[in-house]
């Protein structure tokens, strides 16, 4: 080949239009190129901006063999889980979705009520995943709750996967609503055994059938191949990628990787979870391997009030090592202009502070727990959630590592506290940054050239020092 | 499979665990291959489970009946308003046995029994019983209906 091969990758995001222009045979960034989200009036004008972009740092564009996009533009793929009991069926149809990078707006539970039916109607998600029941279990409350919900005028996909005894009769009761249908297998099949890959695999072919074109993201249909996935997706299938590796080139191993963003904190991690310690008694849900959370509450701008409320404004103002009275100063003025990037000393440490808090708290929810049972046999040590203790590396991504220069603090803040050892967080860790935001990149050409995938993924890693990280948020400078 | 299955009211759901900070799974899972191999679709909870995940899982599974078990002789902590959480989940009429160790010292089992019936137990089972007994209860109370068991404790 007289033309190295190489693809053009794109994120049409809720801000930028980001490209990323890959030489696959040297496993090597290109170039990069930035527009404005354009979705509002016509997706290709953002793109056409990041594409001319491109074109001034690398002149004439290649032939792509591949142009692949992901897309979090227009509110993402914003969905509504609906089960039975919240900590089976609803949790499993919850994962589901996260799993297949979707923005869970709402989750309900048990039959429905007028008032849930009213707010789901109001809420006007772009798909619904309908599960509830295991199969041969309860089949009345996921029949009743697709009557009221075929009754409801909702106007989005279904997606069913549900006690498959009721399966077909609750596939009638939408089309008969006209609404459009896709069933696949039980989230919970059995008690308690997840099987959320069906479900997930559905929800990405509606988003690539469906709800590309109805956000018009479809658009910019003649100047790619295809928008695969939600960017959260993307991210996860990267993160997947450089830890499970491919079946010639070995991965990373386990691995968490942390987004923090203005409105949430991403956390995915690919790791099994199981205990590491003995005579541990697992309890809960099985954890899917590749696992994503987001903390709705956690964010630098839109979710800033969240992380007041959960840490408090004084462990916050002394993370930051600044004065109460000045740090409220700064958080306010923060809060008053939401696109404000830090300039001042100050405004930068509370930033970090900020940083710190949303990286920690996020860990800790998305990282299982144990507590103590006392039993006459002595005590027994109880696991629920994913055990990370031994996970060997931990990936930032996102604007916060992108602008700030104190990342290591930041991202060293997921570790273990001593201090709160039921956490199962990681003890200790190689912190890496995602500096050139490739993860999503990664993750679209994960399918079509993993091994250059992987490659392009492990060499752009930054290894950060990890003298400068402590662990837990609240060391200051 | 199904010519393991001798009785047509085997085709059913039962939910087995044992209750509580309590970590004697063998009795319970010896009862829970039993009831397998009788036939019955058998979720098994293990040691060390709190009241409310046998309600949850016998509300997802639309379980026909809750096999407690407790060998600590906390039975009659762990196990009080059983009856009343499964009716608040809308397992109304569900079957109820308990067994094991259920009180601490040597107490009269007739008065044991009493007072998990009085609790809402269809019925409770005393140390050392065979697994047979249960599943000719089990046969009994399935053929008969709820109302005939508790003719029967009475």
């Amino acid at each position: 080949m007289s033309q190295p091969s190489t693809a053009l990758l794109i994120d049409f995001g809720s801000t930028y239009t980001k490209l990323r222009a890959l030489d696959l045979d040297a496993a090597k960034v290109i170039g990069s190129g930035q527009g404005p989200s354009t979705i509002a009036t016509d997706i290709t004008e953002g793109l056409h901006a990041a594409l001319a972009d491109l074109e001034t740092q690398i002149g004439a564009l290649p032939e792509f063999q591949f142009r692949l996009a992901s897309s979090s533009a227009a509110g993402g793929l914003r969905m509504v889980a609906v089960g039975l009991v919240r900590e089976l069926t609803v949790e499993a149809a919850r994962r589901a979705a996260l799993g297949a990078g979707a923005k869970l707006i709402g989750a309900f539970a048990y039959q429905l009520t007028a008032a849930d039916v009213a707010e789901i109607t109001a809420l006007n998600p772009d798909i619904l995943l309908l599960a509830g029941g295991t199969d041969g279990g309860n089949d009345q409350v996921i029949r009743a709750n697709a009557a009221a919900l075929a009754a409801a005028g909702l106007s989005c996909p279904m997606i069913i996967a549900g006690n498959r005894v009721a399966a077909d009769e609750v596939s009638a009761t939408f089309a008969a609503a006209g609404l459009n249908v896709v069933v696949t297998e039980n989230v919970m099949p059995e008690f308690n055994s997840l099987n959320i890959e069906p479900a997930r695999a559905a929800i990405r072919q509606e988003f690539i059938d469906r709800i590309v074109h109805a956000k018009g993201i479809d658009k910019a249909r003649g100047m790619l191949d295809q928008v695969l996935m939600p960017t959260p997706a993307a991210v996860l299938e990267g993160a997947r990628l450089l830890a499970d590796g491919t079946a010639d080139t070995q991965g990373l191993g386990p691995l968490v990787v942390i987004d923090v963003g203005g409105a949430t904190t991403d956390v995915h991690s690919i790791a099994d979870g199981a205990p590491t310690g003995g005579g541990v008694v697992e309890h809960g849900l099985p954890e899917p391997h590749a696992k994503r959370t987001v903390e709705g509450d956690l964010g630098m701008r839109h979710g800033l009030a969240g992380i007041i409320d959960a840490v408090g404004a004084e462990g916050l103002a002394q993370s930051a090592g600044l004065e109460r009275s000045l740090f409220d100063d700064v958080v306010s003025a923060i809060a008053s202009d939401l696109e404000r990037l830090p300039a001042t000393e100050e405004e930068q440490a509370v930033d970090g502070a900020i940083a710190r808090a949303a990286v920690s708290l996020a860990m800790t929810r998305h990282a299982g727990s144990t507590h103590v049972v006392q039993t006459v046999t002595g005590p027994s040590v109880i696991q629920e959630g994913k055990d990370l203790g031994t996970v060997a590396t931990i990936i930032g991504t996102g604007g916060v590592f992108a602008h700030g220069d104190n990342s290591a603090r930041i991202l060293g803040a997921a570790l273990a506290d001593p201090g709160e050892p039921e956490s199962l967080r990681p003890a200790a860790a190689t912190l890496m940054l995602d500096a050139d935001y490739l993860l999503y990149a990664v993750g679209l050409l994960a399918e079509v050239a993993p091994e250059a995938a992987l490659r392009l993924g492990r060499d752009n890693l930054k290894t950060l020092d990890a003298k400068e990280a402590r662990h837990g948020f609240g060391s200051a400078a | 499979m199904t010519e393991a299955a001798p009785s047509k009211t085997r085709n059913r759901t039962l939910i087995t665990g044992v209750i509580g900070a309590d970590t004697h799974i063998v009795g319970n899972r010896i009862l829970s291959m039993a009831l397998e191999k009788a036939g019955y679709q058998v979720v098994a909870l293990g040691a060390l489970t709190p009241a409310d995940e046998f309600i949850k899982a016998a509300v997802e599974t639309a379980a026909d009946g809750i096999m407690v078990s407790s060998l600590y002789g906390q039975g009659e902590l762990d196990c009080r308003g059983f009856r009343d959480m499964c009716i608040e989940a809308g397992l109304d009429g569900i079957l109820l046995y308990v067994g094991g160790n259920l009180v601490v010292g040597k107490q009269d089992w007739l008065d044991v029994e009493a007072r998990f019936i009085g609790m809402g137990f269809d019925r409770a089972f005393p140390p050392g019983i065979k697994t047979g007994q249960v599943l000719e209860a089990l046969d009994k109370d399935f053929t008969s209906g709820p109302e005939a068991v508790e003719g029967a404790v009475i």
